[in-house]
């Protein structure tokens, strides 16, 4: 419900944004933490004098609703945070790559699991056969995540695990590594996905069903509001929805709805807003279509702000404010001629950072194909070097905005969301709209409908079906995870079992049982007992599943 | 007899989630006319070959786009072999290198079919091979 004196609010809001974008458009010459150094910012490259923002359109940046960036210097101040998403085969050897990017310039690590760690399996377990180590890094225990992040400081970089059935499994593990070398939890930053919704929806990596795992997600950002300030508690995330074949406004519209019910969830446990949203954050793709990609990102701000600050009643700007991580999209790219993957990758990227992204994965050339290379990564992150430090992009904060194309769409984006949110108010909600196969159908409706303009080539994919290089494709090298990998994991995991103090591991496990069976109770202590009993992942999943129970999809085509 | 239509299960194995490509495939092949059986997530090349033999299918098609292509298709090619049932046309798909799929191709898939592969050549393909699997088996 808008309240009372939010038009006033409003108002008062437009006329500081007004004089504050007056200031702003003398430059500073600012930059912060990861900035090229001052002087390259405030010409261009030919010594025009640029200011940090024109305008004025829809209020400016820093500014409710934020349509136009929320830092009032934009990267002037502080650059995006370049992640590269990494992780394949044992946690050693993902450690290696960890030390290899941290000297190669990155920023922060982000961690990319294997299927059985993301499913709830241990390597040695039936399930896992064939999958150990192959999209990412093999987790089972405490064991496996201390030689994960071995000689890295802990606390000092960030970051960021993309991981959501198990997802409390492995903030306790991560808490537990660093405690175990010194460095307490209130220290920690960094982000885990956490974002369940969007896996009945689209990623389908579930373990429970949707309500009992609301409650644990409630459980974690409760228990990060109280005990870790420093950590983004959820990553909301349209990735995998746009991924799985969705429209951009698909991917706004279920993402932000993926949002609020979080929000609802957590203030009908009694929290605060202002507690723990300032410490949401979203994840989003960066498709093709450059300017539908820049308006979508212009717009989830200002829905975002719009619904936090009118519906949920938040007062504190930071609540209101959608600060988002983005990839670009893995299904932009082409097993055809993969070298073309940089250029579109070289476009999402500069679309994301348009858009006001505060951190970017750019995908590798070969990642269609397999896990990339160590040669395919450094490419990609030499991608957001160039973007960042030769292209001049990052000088003046929302430079597209106000232009008319891009203003209309964004207006449009919103529309279409606005219009989604309201089908799914139909439903009853986000949870019974995925029980309704809503998201499924709509999404497997777009996927269909994208194929056939490719397959009818009203849309032409370079090399695909149009300016098709008709030769035996090059072999480019290849990463291969091997056998021997699986099968070193699966007897890591069987020693990590038998050298435990038994009994402790077992206590524990009752312990969070209990806890799962006691809405009361915050489930994350309990997590982190059992992971420093060295319980695997797979063992607390099926403790949890005893109590929970666990979910399956109806199929919807 | 040979003219009802051709009935082809589309199948996802392991712990690969990703099933927009085996969705698109069974709306394609719908769409062409044939009976599609999409078995969901999270199957077993057991459940698959069980599956396909119920409904009396004439071709298998199977996604795999988590790695575990070199696992999971030559353990559906054995149950199609324990099960007396290798004249059913097993095809499949997803990021599969191309050496990879050379050799799943020896190992008795009869295709492979990669990212960009064109749904008409897939259609083709499917009516052509499980059209010859139907008019052996009848």
């Amino acid at each position: 419900m808008a309240s009372k004196g939010s038009a006033a609010m409003l108002r008062q809001a437009q006329h500081e944004a007004q004089d504050e974008l007056e200031t702003m458009k003398r430059p500073t010459g600012r930059w912060g933490r990861n900035g090229p150094g001052s002087g390259a910012l405030d010409r261009t490259i030919s010594d025009v004098p640029l200011q940090v923002v024109y305008g004025p359109e829809d209020g400016s940046p820093g500014r409710y609703p934020y349509t136009r960036g929320i830092h009032p210097n934009g990267y002037r101040d502080r650059l995006w945070t370049m992640r590269q998403f990494a992780g394949f085969g044992t946690a050693s050897q993902t450690n290696e790559r960890y030390h290899f990017l941290l000297e190669h310039g990155q920023h922060g690590l982000s961690v990319a699991f294997d299927m059985p760690t993301l499913m709830g399996y241990d390597s040695d377990a039936p399930q896992a056969r064939g999958e150990v180590g192959k999209c990412g890094v093999a987790i089972d225990s405490l064991a496996d995540m201390e030689i994960l992040f071995d000689g890295i400081d802990m606390g000092e970089i960030t970051t960021s695990m993309t991981i959501n059935g198990p997802a409390c499994i492995a903030l306790a593990q991560y808490v537990a590594a660093a405690e175990k070398k010194g460095i307490p939890r209130a220290k920690l930053g960094g982000t885990i996905q956490a974002d369940i919704l969007k896996e009945y929806i689209a990623q389908k990596e579930w373990i429970f069903p949707p309500r009992p795992h609301m409650r644990i997600i409630v459980d974690m950002i409760a228990f990060c509001t109280r005990e870790m300030p420093k950590w983004n508690t959820i990553s909301i995330s349209g990735y995998h929805i746009r991924e799985a074949g969705s429209t951009a406004a698909q991917e706004l519209a279920f993402t932000l709805a993926d949002g609020f019910a979080y929000v609802e969830a957590c203030t009908a446990a009694g929290m605060d807003v202002d507690e723990f949203a300032p410490r949401l954050s979203f994840f989003f793709n960066s498709h093709i279509d450059f300017f539908e990609e820049i308006a979508k990102f212009r717009a989830a701000r200002r829905i975002y702000a719009r619904h936090m600050r009118e519906k949920y009643g938040a007062r504190n700007p930071r609540s209101w404010q959608l600060r988002f991580h983005t990839q670009t999209a893995g299904c932009s790219a082409t097993a055809q001629q993969p070298e073309n993957n940089i250029v579109r990758v070289a476009y999402e990227a500069m679309a994301a950072v348009l858009g006001g992204t505060q951190s970017l994965h750019t995908n590798s050339m070969d990642e269609v194909l397999a896990l990339p290379t160590e040669k395919s990564v450094e490419i990609a992150l030499r991608t957001q070097q160039v973007l960042a430090y030769e292209t001049n992009v990052t000088n003046v904060v929302d430079p597209l905005g106000g232009a008319y194309f891009v203003e209309a769409l964004t207006d449009e984006m919103e529309r279409q969301a606005e219009s989604y949110f309201a089908q799914i108010a139909e439903y009853g909600g986000v949870i019974e709209a995925i029980e309704a196969g809503f998201f499924q159908r709509e999404i497997a409706e777009a996927s269909y409908r994208y194929q056939r303009s490719i397959e009818t080539r009203d849309r032409i994919v370079v090399g695909v079906n149009g300016f098709v290089h008709d030769v035996d494709e090059e072999a480019i090298d290849l990463l291969k995870i091997t056998e021997a990998t699986e099968r070193a994991q699966a007897r890591a995991v069987q020693d990590v079992r038998a050298n435990r103090d038994a009994a402790a591991a077992a206590r524990a496990l009752e312990g969070l049982q209990a806890a799962c069976r006691d809405p009361k109770e915050n489930l994350m202590p309990h997590l982190i007992d059992c992971v420093n009993a060295y319980c695997t992942e797979g063992e607390i999943v099926d403790a949890m599943a005893k109590v929970y129970g666990r979910y399956t999809e109806r199929a919807v085509l | 007899m040979a003219d009802r239509p051709l009935r082809i299960v589309i199948a996802k194995a392991g712990l690969d989630g990703h099933d927009r490509g085996a969705k698109v495939i069974a709306r394609a092949l719908r769409d062409a006319g044939m009976e599609v059986i999409y078995t969901g997530l999270f199957q077993t090349p057991e459940q698959i070959v069980q599956t396909a033999i119920q409904e009396d299918a004439d071709g298998i098609g199977l996604s795999i786009l988590s790695g575990a292509h070199m696992t999971l298709f030559p353990l559906v090619v054995e149950q199609l072999r324990g099960q007396d049932a290798a004249d059913i046309v097993f095809f499949g798909g997803g990021t599969i290198p191309a050496e990879d799929a050379k050799r799943l191709k020896e190992l008795g898939v009869r295709e492979i079919f990669t990212p960009g592969a064109p749904l008409q050549e897939i259609i083709d393909f499917v009516e052509r091979e499980c059209g010859k699997r139907r008019a052996l088996v009848g």
